[in-house]
């Protein structure tokens, strides 16, 4: 569905929205709450996916005839479509599995990058394990040293501790635009004007943040920017690693073999150039037209009306669920954050929780949600973490009002254990 | 779950039942031993459980076991019950003891995302008369 110009996203649209995705028609009952874990996924990307094996199925870039001619154009229109959709040159955009891998692509490449004297990686306490791991290999390796930026009472991000703590001797600062827990929405722009001026670079997650507000890398001004297709509407199986060109174009390829090479000879290769030097073997093509559809879709409903509407709808959620008796939610309130709830419910594991909500047909998150740091400094890791239900526009305030009925009644069961 | 998948694999509605809950409320083999001669604590990574088992050992049997520790109904009901299974078994028959076993005793259909719930605190056993 696409919107006319006038035309805003609401309750009755969202109903409406609904019947873009297959998944719901095969589960009526179905009340998706868990989008921050994986989106569901549009007929039309479902179709332009299928429509590319049947119609245009051939090894991008390999071989010379017209069907293998036509898969290269769209793979190269889907790397295009990337570009302008987070406002970047199309040779920055590297495609990769998903964003641990795009982590995982810059921690291996990136030290060559780091000026002399600088012996630093600063993190956060809300990174997602994508986010913390691969950096944690890339300090073993070279002997750098990891420091995180606490969070406040509010769950939001300590600006006094990050001043603290992102000086000089940092040569690299990754975080998350918004924390896949928290729901927080970090002030990205803000945050990267500093890295700069302490001559660090930036590595921004947008897994959380790309479906859910219009992201431009030029006027955030990050070095580097990571996301998967999954969670905004696309496939499985790919995802981006954004980086400035001028970066890019010095760092050195980690993965070596055909695709990735300009000249081979028995003793040595020339590299292609960026991005191509970056993606070996035979590329995800069918993914990535997916995933270009994917954007065209959320174009088509526009970042500003979904931002709007996704607001309204945690606003609702966050009313509805402090009134039930023994809710503890972990957001730092609708406008300073996005589309992410986590809860807990007094006395109640949060498996036990999510276990019974599905007996309702609802489908959220629980545990440590992939940030075991972030559960810990919450006090949450002997409680079993934490209950995370995420909107996606489709979402609509009846699915809201199932999460607190059913909430209702499974406080009700455990009555007398608490 | 689509409408094929409810028919086979019905999502189970005891896991909650009455006397679960119940035992959840008060477990039964709750606590420590005085004379324990093996001891482990297992942790669920995925839900952040922690069960520490105590067991006494005499002649390659356990003659009594206890647990203590913090987690969700599916395991702390099969702490509850899987102590009492146990008592009396021999060391050897409790390393042939497995997933279904345990669901057989939980009398229980754990779906498969819980099965790790379930388990952790025979996984314990078992570790600790590795030791």
């Amino acid at each position: 569905m696409e919107l006319g110009v006038n035309m805003k996203l609401n309750n009755d649209e969202a109903k409406k929205l609904k019947k873009d995705f297959p998944i719901f028609r095969s589960n009526p009952e179905l009340i998706y709450l868990d989008s921050a874990a994986t989106s569901q996924k549009p007929k039309k990307v479902i179709d332009a996916i299928s429509q590319f094996y049947e119609n245009e199925n051939a090894n991008a870039g390999r071989s010379i005839h017209s069907l293998a001619e036509k898969s290269l154009v769209r793979y190269d229109e889907s790397r295009a479509t990337v570009a302008n959709f987070i406002n970047a040159e199309k040779n920055e955009i590297v495609f990769t599995k998903n964003a641990t891998d795009s982590f995982n692509l810059l921690a291996h490449a990136i030290f060559p990058l780091i000026s002399e004297g600088k012996d630093e990686i600063l993190l956060t306490e809300m990174e997602h394990h994508s986010n913390i791991v691969p950096w944690q290999e890339l300090a073993k390796r070279h002997g750098l040293k990891i420091k995180y930026v606490k969070i406040r009472d509010n769950y939001t991000l300590d600006l006094a501790d990050m001043k603290k703590k992102l000086t000089r001797k940092t040569a690299i600062f990754s975080l998350t635009y918004v924390s896949n827990v928290l729901g927080t929405a970090n002030p990205i722009k803000e945050i990267c004007e500093m890295i700069r001026r302490r001559g660090a670079l930036s590595v921004i997650d947008a897994s959380q943040a790309v479906a859910h507000t219009k992201i431009d890398v030029k006027r955030i001004d990050c070095d580097f920017l990571a996301f998967s297709s999954h969670k905004m509407y696309g496939p499985t199986g790919i995802g981006v690693l954004y980086g400035k060109k001028e970066f890019l174009d010095k760092m050195q390829p980690v993965s070596f073999g055909g695709g990735m090479i300009k000249k081979v000879g028995l003793d040595s290769t020339e590299f292609a150039d960026m991005p191509e030097k970056f993606e070996s073997g035979t590329q995800n093509i069918a993914d990535a037209v997916g995933l270009a559809e994917a954007i065209k879709y959320l174009e088509g409903l526009g970042l500003d009306n979904i931002k709007k509407w996704e607001t309204e709808l945690l606003a609702y959620a966050l009313r509805s669920l402090k009134e039930i008796e023994g809710v503890k939610v972990y957001n730092p309130g609708a406008e300073k954050s996005s589309s992410t709830i986590s809860f807990t419910l007094d006395g109640i594991h949060p498996h036990d929780v999510a276990e019974l909500l599905n007996k309702d047909g609802i489908a959220i998150r629980a545990g440590h949600m992939c940030a075991m740091p972030l559960i810990e400094s919450l006090g949450l890791t002997s409680k079993g973490g934490l209950c995370r239900a995420s909107f996606s526009f489709y979402n609509t305030f009846e699915d809201i009002d199932a999460l607190t009925k059913s909430l209702k009644k499974i406080n009700e069961k455990f009555k007398g254990i608490q | 779950m689509n409408k094929k998948q409810q028919e086979h694999e019905p999502i189970p509605e005891d896991m909650y039942k009455e006397h679960m809950l119940e035992l959840y409320r008060s477990p039964s083999n709750f606590g420590v031993l005085k004379n324990f001669t093996h001891e482990s604590t297992e942790h669920n990574t995925v839900c952040g459980d922690e069960i520490t088992v105590q067991l006494e050992v005499e002649d390659e049997k356990i003659r009594d076991a206890k647990f203590s520790g913090s987690g969700c109904v599916v395991s702390m009901v099969s702490a509850s019950l899987l102590m009492d299974k146990v008592k009396g078994k021999s060391v050897s028959d409790i390393f042939e003891m497995n997933k279904e076993d345990v669901a057989k005793m939980m009398n229980i259909n754990v779906t498969p995302a819980r099965i790790k719930c379930a388990l952790l605190p025979l996984e314990a056993i078992k570790k600790a008369l590795r030791k």
